[in-house]
């Protein structure tokens, strides 16, 4: 951590300054600082989501130009009876709960071996954060290639057999790819919280006699709670937009076994053309992910400090 | 029983560089591989002893990686600058001179991050198409800066947050005004978590897949949609793969290994220290 101590302060070099009444600044004054980031941030995010809900009520294929008009609810009407959406919305929630459960336990399980000292800590580390560090992209491609690769791939030379990972376990394949990238994440997150765990304490229990698996369950677990809840909730936000891997991977298929809400989104634009069913489809993902979100946020803001000061 | 406590130690350090090996496997793989022509790449079994060759880095350059790679550092280093003009006034507002409603404006900067980038992305490459910015670097600086932004902001906040109270005060009372408090008092403390805020949108511009290959291609493409070059035109050539997959990551690898003991802070917020 970059020191970040508090400097000595100046004391007794202002004895003499009559405190100035403070000049009522203005809330506005207050405020400017702030606008040009929030005017940018609303402009930028909040105004393609609003023309994204026009285009949802607009029935408009870019293949055919001037076809766009309004259809009413027709597009969501649509979505909800496109048994493809519904396979996109049951796989994401599959992938995003099951890489994050994964990755947590296995980010658990190496922070718990790296929160002592030994020799060349520096070094395990930096090594098992770096496959967080390598471009989504590059991995995904790595994994699609060297490892699963069903004549070349190192996970048949080393279990044998000429399993088509990615065809026979196209979903499973793409899971291992992003817990293998997150976990470095879980990780580090979860080594603050140990790291962030007094001592005394620790010792206190050795002392009165707890086992080291007692005291990880009854001491570290709860002090543990808080990092775990965030590190599940940033993962979930992270996965849940998975693309890379997908499109990089497997294209989504065979068929739709492995396509999530992005990438199906993604294939009915792009692919597709279809901007007004597309669009639909998005809000569909945005009012999902605001009930999710809600409930998240409501944890987050209880985990971070918001209210300013401790 | 100390002996014995000096075995566990030590067959314990020993599991865990071996698990963080394992770990790390493809990635040592794919450096491995990297240094392979393409006959020792792809071999059953695959082949660990082979004369290593650069030829492959150069192939990469000769495919046009440059063009990319300047992309990507462009689109990198200006997003990340403008993220830092619009950021650190933001979280000096939201931290030292607080404005009303301080966390409602938190909770919207966090609440963009939770929508998903799918959908937004059909009026994004709409208007990028009606204003030019189709296969435009600037596409993806605006794009990357509004990612960016709120994750800076909540960083920076946490560090600004660390200012003691008593260095304001005594700078205020000092009859310091705005201009000289930043830069005497405030600067000092938040500039090495202004860095650190820096190095992680550097490493999550650099990243960016989805709007880079939905948005890009061959004049504005960064350096993951030179990758993606890899599985559409041609399907086998493994060894250039992992030189162009290391060139692509390295950056990012280095920043990251300079980062990393900030790099919990910049993904968790600020929440976690």
């Amino acid at each position: 951590m970059t020191a970040v101590a508090p400097p000595s302060l100046r004391a007794g070099r202002h004895t003499t300054t009559k405190t100035a009444p403070r000049s009522s600044t203005t809330a506005w004054a207050r405020r400017a600082p702030l606008l040009p980031a929030l005017i940018f941030t609303i402009v930028v995010t909040q105004i393609p989501f609003l023309v994204t809900v026009f285009y949802s009520f607009q029935s408009w294929n870019l293949v055919r130009p001037g076809s766009q008009h309004f259809v009413g609810l027709q597009n969501y009407i649509d979505v909800f009876a496109d048994s493809q959406f519904r396979t996109a919305m049951l796989n994401t929630v599959v992938l995003t709960v099951v890489c994050v459960l994964v990755a947590l336990l296995l980010g658990l399980g190496l922070a718990v071996l790296l929160d002592r000292k030994f020799t060349g800590r520096g070094v395990v580390r930096t090594l098992l954060i770096t496959p967080f560090l390598i471009l989504p992209a590059a991995g995904a491609l790595l994994w699609k290639t060297t490892m699963f690769d069903p004549t070349y791939g190192l996970l048949n030379f080393v279990f044998g057999g000429n399993t088509d990972w990615l065809s026979e376990f196209p979903l499973g394949s793409v899971m291992a790819q992003v817990v293998w990238q997150w976990t470095p994440f879980m990780m580090l997150l979860l080594l603050a919280g140990l790291q962030s765990q007094p001592k005394d304490v620790l010792e206190a229990a050795s002392v009165d006699g707890a086992g080291r698996w007692r005291t990880f369950v009854s001491i570290t677990l709860p002090h543990l709670s808080r990092y775990l809840q965030l590190a599940t909730l940033l993962g979930a936000i992270y996965i849940v937009n998975s693309f890379d891997a997908i499109f990089l991977m497997t294209q989504g298929g065979p068929g739709t076994a492995s396509t999530n809400l992005p990438y199906y989104i993604y294939q009915r634009a792009f692919q597709g053309f279809d901007i007004g069913q597309s669009s639909a489809m998005g809000v569909v993902v945005v009012i999902l992910t605001l009930i999710v979100a809600t409930f998240a946020l409501r944890l987050m803001f209880r985990t971070f400090d918001v209210s300013g000061r401790k | 029983m100390t002996a014995r406590k000096k075995f566990g130690s030590a067959s314990l350090t020993t599991a865990t560089w071996v698990i963080a090996i394992l770990f790390v496997f493809p990635l040592l793989w794919m450096v491995l591989t990297s240094f392979k022509q393409e006959a020792d790449a792809y071999t059953d079994p695959p082949r660990v002893v082979f004369s290593p060759t650069l030829s492959q880095f150069a192939g990469i350059i000769e495919r046009g990686f440059l063009p990319y790679l300047a992309n990507s550092t462009f689109v990198t280093v200006i997003s990340t600058l403008i993220v830092l003009v619009l950021g650190v006034p933001a979280a000096f507002a939201l931290s030292l001179a607080p404005v009303p409603k301080t966390s409602n404006v938190l909770g919207f900067f966090l609440s963009t991050k939770m929508l998903p980038v799918v959908a937004a992305i059909i009026p994004l490459y709409v208007i990028a198409q009606k204003t030019q910015l189709l296969d435009n670097v600037w596409a993806l600086v605006i794009l990357y800066t509004a990612m960016n932004l709120p994750l800076a902001i909540w960083m920076m906040r946490s560090f600004f947050l660390e200012v003691p109270t008593e260095m304001m005060e005594a700078g205020r009372v000092d009859g310091a005004r705005l201009p000289t408090l930043l830069s005497k008092v405030i600067l000092p403390v938040v500039a090495p978590g202004i860095a650190a805020t820096a190095l992680i949108c550097v490493i999550f511009s650099w990243t960016e897949f989805f709007y880079a290959v939905n948005l890009t291609a061959a004049r504005a493409g960064t350096v993951p949609v030179f990758l993606v070059g890899f599985i559409t035109s041609e399907g086998l050539y493994w060894a250039q793969l992992a030189a162009a997959a290391l060139l692509a990551s390295l950056p990012v690898m280095i920043v990251g290994w300079v980062a990393q003991n900030h790099l919990v802070r910049g993904l968790s917020m600020g929440a976690v220290k």
